[in-house]
C-alpha cells in the first residue's frame, strides 16, 4: 500500500511501527514465549535481581518478572485495542450520525460529548471504574467510555467535511439509502484522521490502565498487568529497585513505540504532505 | 495592434527587447520520476508589447512565469539551464536580494485566484502600501495616500483603502491584485489567469480595465489564458505552449488568420463558434502526454493528423514560416511553402 | 405563462421556489420559475455565479427539496406525475429516469472506488441487474459507450485525468436509462480540448439514446453549440427564453445583451458593442420588489423598481421578463 510506502520515510515511525508488531507477536505467543507462568512464586527466590534463570530478576513473591511482562503484554494491549474499539464504536457510530443528520440530533449528542469532555479523561475513567468495581471487564469499559467523544468529535467533523463532496450527492442522485451512504462513502473516506487518532488512542488507554491499576482499580492480582506491578513495586524501590524499573521500561517503550507510530501515519496518509 | 510608441524613432529590435528567454529548461524532481515541466523554451517580448502565453492545463504556463520571477519551489522544482534577459541582464544569475528588489518594481506578476492572492487579515490600503514601502523611500502616510490614488485608478472609491478583503467582490478583488501589481510602475507585468475564476461579465470590466491601465501605463505583459477570445481582445503577440515548449509564436494578424501548427489549429477548433452552427467539433484525439514521459521526437506528433516518420525521431525546430511568424512543426511548414495560398486555419473538412 | 408548444412537454415546471434561510436573511436561489423541456430537447440554462441555475437543476431531479412548486414529469402518453410530491420510495424509482452529471470531476468520484465500482453503484442501489455477469456485462458496455478502455475497469480516479473522469460520471448517469439528465455544467472543469471531446461524446449520446438535457453553463459559446432553446436566469429568476439563434441574434433582455456582449469572441476585428455593466452581481438575499435586474440596467424606469416583470411570449417561442422589451430606452437621470 502507498501508505506504507510514504510512512517507510520515517525511520522513527519505522521504529515504532516494529516495536509495536514485537508486542502483539509477544502478546500472542506469551504462554510459549515465557519461560514461567506468571503466579508461580518462586519463595526461595524472592527480591533476586537479573540472573541466568531469571532473566529480570524476581519480585516480592518470587514471582518471574520477565515472564509478568510477557503475560503483562497481553493484558495492555488487549486493554488498548479493547478500549480504544469500544471508543471508536461508540462515539464514531455518534459522530456520524450527528455529523450527518446535523440539527437538533446533532446538537443534543453533542452537548452531552461536552459534558463528558468537560471532565478530565484519567478522573472520567477513575469514576466509571470505581463505580463499576475491579476487574478486567470494567477496566476496558472506563476507559473505553472516557475516550469516547474525542472520536465522536473527530467522526463528525470528517462527516461534515465529506457529506457536502459532490460524490455525495451523486450516491443520492442514483438512490442510495442514507445507511448506505454513511457507512459505504462517507465513513472509508473519513479513515485518516480517525486511524491517528486511533493509534495514538492505544497509547493513552494503555497509560490509563496502568494508571487505574496503580491506584487500584481495574486489575487485580496476581494478573501482571504493568501498572499494577509498578504500584505493586512502589514500597520498594530504594532497595529493588528492578521491581519498578522494568514494568516502567516497558510502558514508556510501548507509549513512544505507539506515538511515534501514530506521528508517522499522520505524515503518511496526510494527502497534502504528498511529494 | 501596437501601441504607440513613445518615441519618435523605431529602434533597432534588439533594443526593444524587454524580455529574452532562450533555451529554458525548469524540471521537478519527484520521488516517481522527473517532470519536464520546460524544455527548451524560447521567448521574445518587446517593450509595450502584450504576449498572449496561451496553452492548456500542465503545459507549463505558469511554471514559465514562475521561473522568469525566480520563484519556483526548490525543492523539487530546478532551473537547469538557459538565460532569461531582463532589461539585458540574466535574471538566474542574479542574487536573492536582487531578485527581491526585482519583484513588485520591476516585474510584477497577477495570480489566477483573487481570493486565495490577498491576505484577509490587512486592509487593502496596507496591502498596496507594503509593496510601495519595500520599494520606494516613502513615509506609512505617504504609501497610504499612494494606495489610495491606486484604487481610484482601479476605479473603486479611495476610503475604501480602511476595508478588509472580505468586504469586497472577487471582481473588486482582482481590481485590487492590478492595482498592487502596477503601483510600482514594472516595466513587465506578468498576469496569469487573470480573469479565469470571474463571471463572464466581470471578466469584461477587468479586461477593460487592464486595456486603459496597459495605455496609461505603457507596460509590457505576459498575458497567460487558454481562452483565445481575450488573446484577440487584448494581445498583441501569441506564443502557444504545449508540453513544455513553445510550438508557435507570431503577431496576432498572423496566427488567428493563418495558424499553423496542428495543434493551434486543434484548439481553434476546439472552441464552439458562436457564428457557426456545426453538429460537433474538430477534436484532438488523446491526451496531454505525462510530462514525467514525453514522446520522443516532437511531443505533438501522437495525436497529430499530419504527422509522419521524421516527426517521431527529431524534435522540431522553430522555422519562420512568415514574416514575424515561428512555428515548431517542418511538415506544416513545409506544407505552407509548397501551397501558400492555401489557408491553414480555415479548412472546411474533417 | 402561456406556453405555445405543440406537444405536451416532458417536463413540465410551475411555480418553482428554493429558499434557503440564512443568517443575513432569506435566500431567494429559485425565486418562482416556470420552464418547460420538450422531449429529446437540450435546455440550455446561462447564467452568471449566484443566479440559481445550478440549485434549479438539483431541484428538477429532487436533489434539493424545493419550498414550493410543481414539477410535472409527464409520459409518452400525456399521463404526468409531479415528482415534488412523491414518497420515498416511488422518487426512489423516479430517480431512474432522472439522472444528473456533476461540474467538478475529481470531488464528483468517490475516491475510494476503483471505476467499475462506481458505475455499478447504481445498478446495485437499484438491483439493476439479475446476476453479477449481467452487472459485468452492462459496466463493460457503459464504459464502451463513454470511450472508456476496458483495462481501466480497476484504476482509481485519482489515477486519471479530468476527461476520463467525466466519462465516468457520465457513464453512471446512463446506467439506470435514464430519459432524463440533468447536466450541471460539465466540461467548465476541463481542458478546452478535453471539454470538445466531451461535448461531442455527449451529442452522440441524445441522437443514439434520445435523451433530454438540461445543459446549465456560465460558458455561452458552449450552450449554442449543444442547446436547442436557451433560458436565461438571472438571481433566481428566468429573463429570458427562446431558439438557440434566435436568442442570439436578437438577445432582447438587457441582461442578456451584456451577457452577449462580454463573451470574448476568438476573431479579430469584432466589431462589437461592448454593454458593460456596472457594479457586481448582487446577493440573493432578501432581493427587492421590483426587476431584480434594474440596479444595473442602463433601461431602468420608475415602474421597473416597484413590479416584477411577468415572463411573457414577445415573439413566437421567445419569452422576455422585461416591462419595455422591444422598446428599451435609456436611463432618464
Amino acid at each position: 500500500m502507498e501508505v506504507l510506502f510514504r510512512l517507510k520515510k520515517s525511520p522513527l515511525a519505522m521504529v515504532g511501527l516494529l516495536v509495536v508488531i514485537l508486542l502483539v507477536v509477544v502478546a500472542l505467543f506469551a504462554n510459549v514465549l515465557a519461560p514461567y507462568s506468571y503466579s508461580k512464586q518462586h519463595l526461595t527466590h524472592m527480591f533476586e535481581g537479573p540472573s541466568k534463570n531469571f532473566l529480570l530478576g524476581t519480585d516480592e513473591f518470587g514471582r518471574d518478572i520477565l515472564s509478568r511482562l510477557i503475560y503483562g503484554a497481553r493484558i495492555s494491549l488487549m486493554v488498548g485495542f479493547i478500549a480504544v474499539s469500544i471508543a471508536l464504536l461508540a462515539g464514531g457510530v455518534l459522530g456520524a450520525i450527528s455529523g450527518y443528520y446535523g440539527g437538533w440530533i446533532d446538537n443534543a449528542i453533542m452537548r452531552v460529548m461536552d459534558v463528558l469532555l468537560s471532565i478530565p479523561q484519567t478522573l472520567l475513567a477513575i469514576a466509571i471504574a470505581a463505580s463499576l468495581g475491579p476487574g478486567l471487564f470494567n477496566l476496558m469499559i472506563a476507559v473505553g467510555v472516557s475516550s469516547m467523544p474525542q472520536y465522536a468529535r473527530i467522526v463528525r467533523s470528517s462527516v461534515l467535511s465529506i457529506r457536502g463532496m459532490e460524490f455525495i450527492e451523486a450516491a443520492h442522485a442514483v438512490g442510495s439509502s442514507d445507511m448506505r451512504i454513511i457507512f459505504k462513502h462517507i465513513l472509508p473516506n473519513s479513515m485518516a484522521p480517525i486511524i491517528v487518532q486511533a493509534t495514538l488512542g492505544v497509547a493513552f488507554a494503555i497509560l490509563n490502565a496502568a494508571g487505574l491499576s496503580f491506584i487500584g482499580l481495574g486489575i487485580q492480582p496476581p494478573y501482571p498487568e504493568w501498572g499494577a506491578m509498578l504500584s505493586g513495586g512502589r514500597q520498594y524501590i530504594r532497595d529493588y529497585p528492578h521491581l519498578t524499573l522494568y514494568p516502567g521500561l516497558a510502558i514508556m517503550i510501548t507509549i513512544l513505540a505507539l506515538n511515534f507510530l501514530g506521528d508517522g501515519l499522520r505524515d503518511a496518509l496526510d494527502p497534502k504532505l504528498k511529494r | 495592434m501596437k501601441p504607440t510608441a513613445k518615441n519618435d524613432r523605431i529602434p533597432a529590435p534588439e533594443e526593444r527587447l524587454l524580455l529574452e528567454i532562450r533555451d529554458l529548461v525548469i524540471h521537478y524532481e519527484t520521488d516517481d520520476g522527473t517532470v519536464h515541466a520546460v524544455e527548451n523554451l524560447d521567448l521574445r517580448l518587446r517593450r509595450g508589447e502584450t504576449l498572449g502565453f496561451v496553452g492548456e492545463t500542465g503545459a507549463g504556463k505558469t511554471t514559465t512565469a514562475l521561473g522568469i520571477m525566480r520563484l519556483i519551489p526548490s525543492p523539487p522544482g530546478v532551473i537547469k539551464s538557459g538565460k532569461i534577459l531582463f532589461e539585458g541582464e540574466d535574471l538566474l544569475e542574479k542574487s536573492e536580494a536582487e531578485m527581491r528588489a526585482i519583484r513588485g518594481d520591476k516585474i510584477a506578476m497577477i495570480f489566477q485566484d483573487p481570493m486565495t492572492s490577498l491576505n484577509p487579515v490587512m486592509t487593502m490600503g496596507k496591502q498596496i502600501a507594503e509593496v510601495v514601502r519595500l520599494h520606494r523611500k516613502v513615509s506609512e502616510k505617504e504609501a497610504l495616500a499612494i494606495a489610495g490614488d491606486m484604487l481610484e485608478l482601479v476605479g473603486i472609491p479611495r476610503e475604501r483603502i480602511h476595508e478588509y478583503p472580505h468586504q469586497f467582490s472577487g471582481g473588486m478583488k482582482q481590481r485590487v491584485v492590478i492595482a498592487i501589481a502596477l503601483v510600482c510602475d514594472p516595466s513587465l507585468l506578468i498576469a496569469d489567469e487573470p480573469t479565469t475564476a470571474l463571471d463572464v461579465t466581470i471578466q469584461a470590466q477587468v479586461l477593460n480595465l487592464m486595456k486603459k491601465l496597459k495605455q496609461q501605463f505603457s507596460a509590457s505583459m505576459i498575458l497567460i489564458t487558454h481562452d483565445m477570445g481575450i488573446v484577440a481582445d487584448i494581445c498583441d503577440t501569441v506564443a502557444i505552449m504545449y508540453a513544455g515548449r513553445v510550438v508557435e509564436y507570431a503577431d496576432k494578424a498572423s496566427l488567428f488568420t493563418c495558424p499553423v501548427h496542428p495543434y493551434t489549429v486543434g484548439l481553434f477548433d476546439s472552441v464552439p463558434d458562436l457564428e457557426d452552427d456545426k453538429e460537433e467539433l474538430n477534436v484532438i484525439p488523446g491526451l496531454m502526454p505525462d510530462p514525467m514521459d514525453l514522446p520522443q521526437g516532437c511531443t505533438f506528433h501522437p495525436r497529430c493528423r499530419f504527422a509522419v516518420e521524421t516527426c517521431r525521431l527529431e524534435k522540431p525546430a522553430m522555422r519562420e514560416v512568415a514574416p514575424g511568424h515561428f512555428v515548431a512543426c517542418p511538415v506544416r511548414a513545409k506544407m505552407l511553402r509548397e501551397h501558400p495560398e492555401q489557408n491553414a486555419g480555415n479548412e472546411g473538412e474533417n | 405563462m402561456k406556453t405555445t408548444h405543440e406537444a405536451t412537454p416532458y417536463i413540465d415546471v410551475r411555480g418553482l421556489k428554493k429558499y434557503f434561510s440564512t443568517k443575513r436573511g432569506t435566500l431567494h436561489a429559485v425565486d418562482d420559475v416556470d420552464l418547460f423541456i420538450n422531449r429529446g430537447e437540450t435546455l440550455g440554462l446561462v447564467g452568471e455565479s449566484g443566479c440559481g441555475k445550478s440549485t434549479l437543476g438539483r431541484c428538477l431531479i429532487r436533489l434539493l427539496e424545493p419550498t414550493a412548486g410543481e414539477i410535472r414529469v409527464n409520459a409518452e402518453d400525456g399521463k404526468g406525475t409531479d415528482i415534488t410530491g412523491l414518497g420515498k420510495a416511488k422518487m426512489k424509482e423516479m430517480r431512474k429516469k432522472l439522472q444528473i452529471v456533476f461540474q467538478d470531476p475529481y470531488a464528483s468520484l468517490n475516491p475510494r472506488l476503483p471505476v467499475w465500482e462506481l458505475i455499478a453503484e447504481p445498478l446495485r442501489v437499484n438491483s439493476f441487474c439479475k446476476s453479477k455477469e449481467d452487472m459485468q456485462k452492462r459496466i463493460r458496455y457503459l464504459m464502451d459507450v463513454v470511450g472508456l478502455a476496458e483495462r481501466l475497469e480497476n484504476t482509481y480516479p485519482h489515477e486519471l485525468d479530468g476527461g476520463r473522469r467525466q466519462r465516468i460520471g457520465v457513464a453512471r448517469a446512463l446506467a439506470l436509462e435514464p430519459e432524463f439528465i440533468v447536466l450541471d455544467e460539465p466540461v467548465s472543469a476541463l481542458d478546452v480540448c478535453i471539454q470538445a471531446q466531451i461535448l461531442n461524446l455527449l451529442h452522440r449520446l441524445q441522437k443514439e439514446f434520445s435523451y433530454t438535457y438540461l445543459f446549465i453553463s456560465h460558458d455561452l459559446s458552449v450552450v449554442k453549440h449543444v442547446s436547442d432553446r436557451i433560458a436565461v436566469m438571472y438571481l433566481g429568476k428566468i429573463v429570458e427564453t427562446g431558439e438557440y439563434r434566435e436568442l442570439f441574434r436578437k438577445p432582447l433582455h438587457p441582461y442578456t445583451q451584456a451577457l452577449l456582449s462580454a463573451i470574448p469572441v476568438a476573431k479579430l476585428n469584432v466589431a462589437r458593442e461592448q454593454i458593460l455593466l456596472e457594479g457586481d452581481v448582487p446577493s440573493p438575499v432578501n432581493p427587492p420588489p421590483g426587476c431584480r435586474f434594474m440596479p444595473r440596467c442602463h433601461y431602468a424606469q420608475d415602474i421597473c423598481s416597484r413590479e416584477l416583470p411577468k415572463l411573457r411570449e414577445h415573439e413566437p417561442q421567445h419569452f422576455v421578463a422585461c416591462h419595455f422589451t422591444g422598446n428599451l430606452q435609456p436611463k432618464t437621470k
